[in-house]
């Protein structure tokens, strides 16, 4: 059931069809640490708050949405709803109030892969607080990968791992999802473990990954790679380009 | 007959020879179990604090996940699902201004409309197929063997949830009788396990699993059929801690009703889990020629 509508979309749209030629440059108004500043629209987040005179030190890492280093909190204003972004991928709009999450201080297990038993109980064992979820679903509504958060986190309750690894499979580990909890739950920690667990004891192992890396053990590729140690900058930019290529 | 099914997360890990069971004798007795295409946890435990809505929402969703396909009935295996699942749809059709609270707390996600009815496995043996049904489907009959039922108490605990007399219910026994089998009558099958204390005091479970088994052993009984996956790991797994603390105790088989249905009527394959027990039931239903 909604209680409100957004009033983002009509600004954004009434944006997006002006022409060039009419406006010279729309401005509008962000709100940083609840100060507001005038800054060009068109910019993302990130690009806005440099604008306004910001400068990143920690959240900002790739500014192509794969890190997950820019986690940004906001709401619009005249509504009530806490809004998840990542800022370099998400275009400001006027009258956004943001705060970045640079760093999410969240519990993290420590354990050795190769010493963990996999069995129904291994993520349960070292997330437990995973008991607490509620299926509120507030992780899944707040992941800028449009993941089901809550669905690998119950999966990994009922010790599917493999499922769990399958859905948190793109996780950017931005952590909002773990801002959001009411429950406390490290959902993108949670998901790691269970890759990890899938990849080291679920999924088969790949036969020329295995060939390979033995080769490598005889010292197949050895002499090659002297080669390359000692070659000038020059000719490995020749060998570079000239390498097997993947067929496209 | 067909209905949406909710497994459940324990079917589908300790438990998964009760559910593999269940989907035999469903098939065999024409009952179309169609698994939800999501689903998450019930909630386990059906919040009784008044005030506590939060932990309505985990049961809401699967109402809402069930009235997505457009199931008029939900049907359920596991005991503990049933009743926190059952609870809460009760509680949504008395109380409609704590489900509107939650439905505008789903915010952009569908209204739960209140109207999926919350069915049990046992219900559905009795009241749609019939225990004459069963009766007829049975191809090696369990003669001779003697069966103490054992409900626990979430299938007849609140009064509300109860689809048999919560005091004397008989649904497996008539189960086990259409099976051929003597159904024992024991006053303890509506006492409790000893439920969860099993995580952190094991020692309560080791007597009651005692108490339980003794009680249905001095009158006649070689084994225990049962419904709920918490009473059978209570009453079977935890027979090891009876064994240990208690040098005059003989271990019983635990076994769910649906396993005893399914040799009944002569279902074969890899369905079973007999391997899955603490107690193998195995030396005692080679001795009856079952397996």
């Amino acid at each position: 059931m909604k209680i409100m509508e957004k009033n983002s979309s009509a600004t954004e749209k009434e944006m997006k069809e002006k022409k060039p030629a009419e406006v010279e440059q729309a401005f509008i108004s962000v709100y940083i640490m609840g100060k507001e500043h005038r800054v060009p629209f068109g910019l993302t987040i990130m690009k806005a708050m440099e604008y306004a005179g910001y400068r990143f030190v920690r959240g900002a890492g790739c500014r192509a949405g794969f890190c997950g280093a820019c986690a940004t909190i906001y709401r619009m204003k005249g509504d009530y709803k806490l809004e998840t972004a990542l800022a370099c991928q998400t275009t400001a709009l006027d009258g956004m109030y943001l705060t970045q999450i640079p760093f999410m201080p969240a519990n993290k297990s420590v354990y050795d892969i190769e010493k963990l038993n996999p069995d129904i109980n291994s993520i349960l064992h070292l997330y437990p607080e995973i008991a607490r979820c509620v299926s509120c679903n507030m992780c899944t509504r707040s992941c800028p990968q449009d993941l089901e958060v809550m669905d690998y986190i119950q999966a990994a309750l009922r010790g599917d791992t493999e499922e769990a690894a399958r859905l948190s499979f793109d996780c950017i580990q931005c952590g909002l999802c773990t801002v959001r909890c009411m429950a406390e739950i490290s959902h993108y920690h949670v998901g790691q473990l269970a890759r990890r667990l899938y990849g080291k004891y679920y999924s088969p192992t790949p036969r020329h990954l295995t060939e390979r890396l033995e080769e490598m053990d005889e010292g197949k590729y050895d002499e090659a790679m002297d080669e390359l140690v000692v070659m000038d900058k020059e000719n490995l930019k020749k060998k570079y380009w000239k390498r097997d290529m993947e067929v496209k | 007959m067909k209905y949406a099914y909710y497994p459940g997360c324990t079917l589908k890990s300790y438990a998964d020879n009760l559910e593999s069971s269940v989907l035999a004798v469903a098939e065999k007795l024409g009952i179309q179990m169609e698994e939800l295409p999501h689903w998450t946890c019930c909630g386990t435990v059906f919040s009784q604090a008044d005030d506590d809505l939060v932990h309505q929402i985990a049961p809401l969703r699967i109402l809402l996940d069930a009235q997505k396909v457009g199931a008029k009935k939900l049907l359920v295996v596991c005991s503990m699902c049933y009743n926190t699942l059952k609870q809460a749809s009760l509680l949504f059709e008395k109380k409609p201004d704590k489900l509107e609270t939650l439905n505008l707390f789903l915010d952009d996600e569908d209204d739960y409309l209140g109207e999926v009815e919350v069915v049990h496995f046992l219900q559905v043996l009795r009241d749609e197929v019939g225990i004459e049904e069963i009766a007829k489907q049975v191809v090696r009959p369990l003669t001779g063997l003697n069966v103490a039922p054992y409900y626990g108490c979430l299938l007849l605990r609140p009064q509300e949830v109860a689809f048999d007399e919560p005091e004397r219910p008989t649904v497996i026994e008539e189960i086990l009788v259409a099976l051929g089998a003597e159904a024992i009558m024991d006053p303890l099958k509506v006492e409790c396990c000893g439920s969860y204390q099993t995580v952190n005091n094991k020692e309560i479970i080791a007597d009651r699993t005692r108490t339980i088994i003794n009680s249905a052993r001095s009158r006649g009984a070689e084994m225990i059929a049962l419904d709920c996956p918490l009473c059978d790991f209570n009453l079977d797994f935890r027979q090891k801690e009876s064994e240990k603390k208690y040098t005059d105790f003989f271990t019983m088989p635990i076994l769910y009703y649906t396993q005893l249905m399914a040799l009944a009527m002569g279902i074969n394959g890899d369905i079973y889990g007999f391997d899955k027990h603490y107690v193998d039931p195995r030396p005692l239903l080679k001795e009856y020629e079952l397996i």
